[in-house]
């Protein structure tokens, strides 16, 4: 496919694949039929695959999970929409307790094929609620798996194989990349729990998911300009982790920086440093850093941009990272 | 501080169908026909989890067991219930269902793994259209309620053939009413229409706290403000629990929609083997319930309504006493779990870290045994 497109186009073709290639995917979710959906990523879906197959749902999101568990149970292959990252929490007990442990507690003859889309992050001068990160709470938690695209080919690909997994997949979407600018869909898809080298570089790496790669990239260019050449990570899985990718590149470079938007302690940033001191010690230049959204409640709109990871703290810390 | 409201019923408009002393009430909403002889295998049924009950709370007392969810008291509701299944039907229980179970063909050897530790429940719910017990309070009042979209995804509702359309019964407690997981269901059911019985069993009690803690209206009354019908059942009558059942099941099955039922009845035995009933309840309010107990009333229009083969009773004690045997020797023979299976079906697919770590765990064991 030699098409360019925008992740939000990118991931509603995704969808129409899946829904197109197994018809026991069913799309489930808060305005997600007639209107699209409030980002319309499931645009148009509902009108092609009818009303029983994309369901506008009641709003009560434990029971979107609750009954995707049930659906899955009977045989379906449900993908939920969750509206806005801050509304996951009514839904919080259904996916910890029940999608990611039945296939356990049936001793592995029920399976739990369910895609939990999150539209995620901030920066789109949201209101409380609407720009949070969740994507840890999710990851601490056995049973399931964890992912963020950062692309729109990711975007088509990625969430076409986290409808096929038989295990249920946490699906974060960066939100404010929805619309951002178009790219070419690439033929075919790096495996979805493979992290990537976006960038080749020797000097540092810089690692991160989601909604900071188009600010990794940014910093990367911007320290090249200063003779430092940073590789670039795109983790793309978040849980499990592709450490081994990680490993290698910090082999090379001795010097690691990981980012995220979600808060800094326990996060992923944490227990990336813990594994790459754990197996890559005598490597390590210096010591692992991070640059993550702060240990507060998401920022007011007017200060979420000094808040996230943006390009000066990013670039700040690879000074500081040159440092050692 | 308020005086606290009473404003439960005891006992309104109840759906009875055997009083406590044995007789037969006729209501023309709910006819049941029904011989004595299957009347004789309820008796059977009943007779048979009670003793597998009492066997479980043996098993606690000697240790073979970290904990039991008795039944003592309900197994008119759950037996009555269970009988009014389909094969093709589905059970989605809390973690008291065990008279259900048996209805459903689960070996009760199969529901004490839980129990005993060596799993988190062990079967296939594919194999009794049974699903594991669920233990968060209501959550499985979705699981049953998304099951019934897929039913009637699959056509398989309204039909008119008996053998393919397919209603789906949900067990909870007169505690998981106030859970916003079953009011979220009973919202869902009603607006989707859905082939969905949703059954309370009241034992009185959520652990120590009385109904009135959860509801100022009797709990069957709930269904009306949802927009589907409710129903107060006594649950310690067998007949009534199962034609009260057998008609919300069928009205699903029709693509009537869902209906609510509370069956009405009492938790002779503490909440689990940990629970104090002395610090909540009176011993006098036991008392009367003994009165109005599930298996006497049967036992009593049996001798003296049916003709039953003279050695009927002893039989189906012998009976009781083989199942008792088969849970005693079956618990204590239960195989205790290898140390690696803890990480078996955690994903279908394992991911490479969790492979190491199920090694490092292996590695281990192996030396600290060795």
């Amino acid at each position: 496919m030699s098409t360019s497109m925008t992740m939000a186009k990118a991931l509603n073709e995704g969808l129409r694949k899946s829904m197109e290639s197994d018809p026991k995917v069913v799309i489930m979710g808060e305005d997600v039929g007639k209107l699209g959906g409030v980002f319309r990523i499931t645009d148009g879906l509902q009108k092609d695959f009818g009303e029983d197959r994309v369901i506008d749902t009641p709003l009560a999101e434990s029971a979107i999970i609750g009954t995707a568990v049930g659906l899955a149970i009977r045989g379906y292959r449900p993908v939920c929409e969750i509206q806005f990252d801050g509304f996951v929490f009514p839904g919080f007990d259904q996916i910890v307790s029940q999608v990611a442990k039945f296939h356990n507690r049936s001793a592995g003859l029920v399976r739990m094929p369910i895609t939990i889309r999150i539209p995620s992050g901030g920066g789109i001068g949201a209101v409380e609620h609407h720009s949070e990160s969740v994507e840890t709470y999710f990851a601490h938690t056995a049973g399931l798996k964890v992912v963020a695209c950062a692309n729109p080919s990711d975007a088509y690909w990625m969430i076409q194989e986290a409808i096929a997994d038989d295990d249920p997949v946490i699906f974060i979407e960066p939100k404010r990349l929805y619309h951002a600018a178009k790219d070419e869909i690439e033929d075919a898809p790096t495996p979805i729990y493979q992290a990537r080298v976006v960038r080749p570089g020797q000097h540092v790496t810089l690692a991160g998911y989601g909604p900071t790669m188009s600010t990794l990239l940014e910093s990367a260019k911007a320290a090249a300009e200063d003779g430092i050449e940073a590789e670039v990570i795109d983790l793309r899985s978040v849980s499990p982790l592709d450490i081994p990718t990680v490993l290698e590149s910090v082999r090379r470079t001795g010097r690691l920086i990981v980012v995220h938007e979600a808060p800094q302690s326990f996060g992923v940033g944490a227990e990336i440093a813990a594994r790459v001191t754990e197996q890559a010690f005598y490597s390590l230049e210096a010591p692992v850093l991070r640059v993550t959204g702060y240990d507060t409640v998401y920022p007011p709109s007017r200060l979420e941009h000094e808040w996230l990871p943006n390009l000066d703290r990013v670039l700040d810390a690879i000074d500081k990272i040159m440092e050692y | 501080m308020t005086e606290r409201v009473h404003a439960v019923h005891p006992e309104p408009d109840m759906v009875q169908l055997l009083t406590p002393e044995g007789q037969r009430v006729e209501r023309p909403d709910y006819p049941l026909d029904i011989t004595d002889d299957e009347i004789a295998k309820l008796y059977r049924d009943l007779v048979l989890v009670r003793r597998l009950d009492t066997e479980a709370i043996a098993l606690q007392r000697q240790g073979e067991l970290g904990l039991w969810a008795s039944l003592l008291g309900q197994e008119a509701a759950q037996i009555g219930a269970g009988h009014a299944l389909r094969p093709q039907d589905m059970a989605f229980p809390s973690y008291r269902e065990h008279g259900v179970a048996w209805c459903r063909g689960v070996d009760p050897l199969q529901l004490l793994g839980l129990f005993r530790g060596t799993n988190l429940g062990g079967f296939s719910p594919y194999e009794h259209n049974f699903t594991n017990y669920t233990i968060v309070i209501g959550a499985q009042a979705l699981h049953a309620t998304g099951y019934a979209m897929g039913v009637v995804r699959d056509g398989a509702m309204g039909t008119g053939d008996p053998e393919r359309d397919t209603a789906v019964l949900t067990f909870f407690g007169d505690g998981a009413t106030s859970q916003g997981d079953v009011n979220e269901a009973f919202v869902w059911a009603a607006a989707g229409n859905l082939p969905v019985v949703f059954f309370i069993q009241n034992n009185q009690f959520a652990i120590s706290a009385a109904v009135s803690t959860q509801s100022r209206v009797p709990l069957y009354q709930r269904a009306s403000g949802f927009g589907f019908p409710g129903v107060r059942v006594d649950g310690n009558d067998v007949l009534a629990c199962l034609a009260v059942t057998r008609k919300a099941l069928d009205d699903a099955r029709n693509a009537q929609g869902p209906t609510l039922i509370e069956a009405f009845t009492y938790r002779m035995n503490p909440h689990t083997t940990n629970d104090d009933t002395r610090r909540y309840r009176l011993g006098s309010e036991v008392e009367t319930w003994k009165l109005k107990d599930p298996i006497a009333r049967v036992r009593a229009y049996l001798t003296r309504e049916a003709r039953l083969d003279l050695d009927f009773f002893d039989d189906v004690e012998q009976e009781a006493k083989k199942l008792a045997e088969h849970v005693r020797s079956g618990c204590r023979a239960l195989p205790d779990p290898t140390p690696e299976s803890v990480f078996d079906n955690v994903h279908v697919t394992m991911p490479d870290e969790l492979e190491g770590q199920r090694a490092e765990f292996v590695d281990f064991v192996s030396e600290v045994a060795s």
